[in-house]
């Protein structure tokens, strides 16, 4: 083992690599629920050539590897399930090019979704990225990997579906290039015209090869945002509702909230509609298209638009969310985890219904929210659940709401997302058995010595 | 800050990662983590490598307590982190530190800082005897001195520190103040000790100290570092020792004001350092400026990260000294002055000896000697005079 540590050494620098119990515990862990594994190495490189190395190195040795970002997927991902090598990619940090014309960026492995957001704040005003409301410190790569979502998926989809092209290195040690980057200079397309190979990397959670480019696409950004908060305490209107806001294809973001507390808001559904335009007149206009397709229910008094206060209003169009991240310390207790399914929006009533019974079954404190997915062909619920660190028990029991939520969507037809070890088997046992044996096949090729994040997607 | 708050509270941080940034996302704001990289290095880190040692899951070892003693005590974490308990994180690591003191646990650099305090008066083991040889017959504080020059230890044994100190003691001169120094009486702060969890050592500097100016009839005390100032304003009154308290920005933006010191021409580009301890500890934030803005001539720039977002020399919580951050292109003050650099300002302005010293440092090491130069506030006053 003290080789691994000197061949560690010789490719990125003492500095950068870590044997100390002290890393290995951090690295062993997420904030989430899943039982922590510590590692055996942490090591931090700079460029794909290091990547590379530590990837040969592992795969000679047949050494787990395990890539990781900010690690705040909650659900263990990034735990080294059977020890071995956690690769922090922050050092990966630069910013390589942005085509203003063609609307692309293309990052290091490590570029945080943050340090992008400023980047074009500064350099490219009239751009932006699809912001996930985690903290800043989540790297795009990571989020892509997982198929994260942020403020523009409603109107273009997961984040994932944004990516232009990638460069990975595979377990073996290539390195490969994918979409138009691969025969030529431009990243504007991560397949069409070609076969789209990037689907040999995005949702594997890091169990087929390590990103270390990723092409992404930006967006216009507008010059004024603008937030409504549509509500009614008829969780069954809400799939309705969503319809026909998002048959107006005026709107940037839709997330649907509920909550306990603070008690204000308990027994009501939120929709926050982010608005956006570069005038007032388009802003407007907007506006109005979006209380007409809701007047209905205006009328019939089911539902009505909320007046929202300035800290509030300031809170919401935050993006990343701050106070988001806040609810760990609901019960000053450091923790949350969500179950984060992607339903149809028919399931929305259920799910909204389920995430409080469990709450109530298993003595913890929920938050359940939603966003749209690409103008409403689906969406992601949130079944959040706050706990104490302090406190094993509530731990346990906020540990058996998720998977009890965690089973009741796949039994309803969704689909689990960044899933943990335990929801990866609930979804593997119900997938088609041939569509479980490509996937088997896909990792048997491309990772043979089975090193890349072991225990996840592993099929028996 | 009682040992066992922190120890029922610790638990609470969700490592989210908002405390390595500033205000913006713009680079990475926490001066250990920026320096190693290595996530245990932030404040997240360390928290939890902290609530892991209380519960028994990782034993003491000398890489955990560098891992705690390299945080600068910047306050960085406690602007940006989203949680109700953001104020107290800085408490809640001088806690811990605390713990590792009492059970003499702690890394040999900054036991050598305590040692060299506790037998000497200041932490870099010079002689009492020595603390004023920089004065060059300033006169000595008597009953009747209307402020105690507080001069510090930096102030009164660091080769920068000491030109920071003839500086402000002749800009004061030129004003008429009525103030004197102690000298060779004079004792560290504590401020430093208090960061570093020694707080029997802290208690001590404080009753001497506040014995020394009680005798003396010292009711307002003007300091050079923000240090001492913090130490002054904010613990001592809880250990019965209150005074008037100003740091020399804040009472030489007073002079300005009044027009007892007139600036006059000096033409330069000058950006500015916002010190931890004048600016998130204090809200000091604007006299400095008004200073600079007071001499004609100045043009001040503002580095990106300025105010509440400035990032730390890196010479916060002892590290001038014990120097845990040192080396390689990313340790804080080489960072900083390429921040500084980059805003096409001539010269740093500091208001804080560590800062001067960690920059003027920085600054051959960036090899930007003859492009950037590091002066403290009072020095640009002095040569407008």
């Amino acid at each position: 083992m003290s080789d691994i540590y000197e061949a560690l050494v010789k490719i990125v620098g003492k500095d950068y690599t870590s044997n100390h119990h002290e890393e290995r515990y951090f690295y062993g862990r997420d904030p989430g629920l899943m039982t922590p594994h510590e590692a055996d190495y942490v090591v931090m490189p700079k460029t794909t050539e290091e990547v590379q190395q530590i990837v040969k190195l592992a795969n000679g040795e047949k050494v787990p590897i395990i890539p990781k970002g900010a690690g705040l997927a909650l659900t263990g991902l990034v735990i080294p399930l059977k020890g071995g090598i956690v690769m922090d990619m922050k050092r990966m940090d630069k910013i390589l090019e942005v085509n203003e014309g063609a609307r692309y960026v293309v990052v290091e492995g490590g570029v945080t979704h943050g340090e992008l957001r400023e980047y074009l704040n500064e350099h490219h005003p009239n751009l932006r990225n699809s912001l996930p409301e985690s903290p800043p410190i989540t790297t795009i790569a990571a989020n892509v990997v997982i198929h994260g979502q942020g403020r523009l998926t409603n109107q273009y989809g997961f984040n994932s579906d944004m990516v232009n092209g990638l460069e990975v290195v595979l377990p073996t040690g290539e390195v490969c290039k994918i979409g138009s980057c691969s025969v030529g200079p431009y990243w504007f397309s991560k397949g069409p015209p070609l076969p789209d190979l990037s689907g040999l990397f995005l949702g594997w959670l890091g169990t087929t090869g390590i990103l270390t480019k990723v092409g992404l696409k930006l967006y216009p950004k507008k010059k004024i945002k603008d937030l409504e908060i549509f509500v009614t305490d008829k969780e069954d209107l809400i799939p309705d509702i969503i319809f026909k806001i998002t048959h107006t294809e005026m709107v940037e973001d839709l997330a649907i909230w509920a909550q306990e507390r603070p008690l204000m808001f308990r027994g009501n559904y939120h929709i926050n509609i982010f608005l956006t335009a570069d005038s007032a007149d388009e802003l407007e206009m907007k506006r109005k298209m979006i209380y007409d397709s809701v007047q209905e229910y205006v009328d019939s008094k089911d539902a009505g638009f909320m007046t929202i206060n300035l800290d509030m209003r300031r809170e919401f169009m935050d993006n990343p969310q701050k106070s988001m991240t806040a609810f760990a310390d609901v019960r000053r207790g450091g923790g949350f985890e969500y179950a984060g399914p992607i339903i149809p929006l028919e399931l929305y009533p259920e799910c909204a219904r389920k995430v409080a019974e469990l709450a109530v079954k298993y003595r913890v404190v929920y938050g359940g929210s939603g966003r749209v997915i690409h103008g409403g062909h689906c969406m992601m619920f949130s079944f959040a659940y706050t706990f104490n660190r302090a406190d094993l028990d509530e731990m346990g029991r906020a540990r058996k709401a998720l998977h009890e939520a965690a089973e009741f969507v796949a039994d309803k037809g969704g689909v689990l997302w960044k899933p943990n070890i335990d929801e990866q088997k609930i979804m593997m046992d119900r997938m088609d058995p041939n569509t479980l044996k490509l996937m088997a096949d896909i990792k048997k090729l491309l990772d043979p010595n089975g090193i890349m994040n072991p225990g996840n997607w592993e099929v028996k | 800050m009682q040992q066992q708050d922190y120890v029922s509270q610790i638990h609470r941080c969700f490592r989210c990662g908002y405390c390595k940034f500033p205000t913006d996302y713009s680079s990475f704001n926490c001066p250990p983590y920026k320096r190693f990289r290595f996530d245990t290095y932030s404040t997240g880190g360390r928290l939890w490598l902290i609530y892991a040692w209380l519960k028994g899951e990782i034993e003491w070892s000398e890489h955990l307590a560098e891992v705690l003693y390299t945080c600068t005590t910047c306050k960085n974490c406690t602007e940006q982190c989203p949680m109700k308990f953001a104020p107290d994180i800085v408490d809640w690591i001088v806690g811990a530190r605390g713990d590792m003191v009492e059970k003499g646990r702690i890394p040999p650099r900054v036991a050598h800082f305590f040692e060299a305090v506790y037998g000497y008066g200041n932490p870099l083991k010079l002689l009492r005897s020595e603390r004023a040889a920089w004065a060059n017959g300033t006169k000595k504080y008597a009953p009747g001195d209307e402020y105690l020059l507080y001069v510090g230890c930096l102030g009164s044994y660091d080769e920068n520190g000491q030109k920071m100190s003839r500086s402000l003691v002749d800009v004061l001169d030129a004003a008429g103040v009525s103030f004197g120094i102690l000298g060779s009486d004079e004792e560290c702060c504590g401020n430093e000790v208090y960061m570093l969890g020694e707080m029997g050592l802290f208690q001590t500097l404080v009753e001497k100290n506040s014995q020394k100016f009680k005798e003396l009839g010292v009711k307002k005390i003007v300091t050079i570092c923000p240090h001492g100032y913090n130490a002054m304003k904010n613990r001592y009154p809880a250990l019965d020792a209150s005074f008037e308290v100003y740091h020399y920005t804040q009472f030489l933006a007073g002079l300005v004001k009044e027009n007892k010191i007139k600036p006059s021409r000096n033409k330069a580009k000058v950006t500015y350092q916002d010190p931890c301890f004048l600016g998130r500890y204090n809200q000091v934030y604007e006299e400095p400026r008004q200073i600079l803005h007071s001499i004609p001539g100045v043009e001040l720039v503002e580095m990106k990260k300025n105010r509440r977002d400035a990032f730390c020399c890196g010479g916060g919580g002892g590290n001038f000294i014990m120097d845990l951050l040192a080396g390689g292109e990313d340790s804080p003050a080489r960072v900083r002055v390429r921040e500084a650099y980059a805003t096409g300002a001539g010269t740093l302005a500091v208001a804080c000896p560590s800062c001067l010293t960690m920059f003027a440092d920085a600054v051959k090491s960036e090899d930007l000697d003859g492009k950037l130069v590091v002066k403290d506030i009072s020095q640009i006053v002095k040569e407008s005079l």
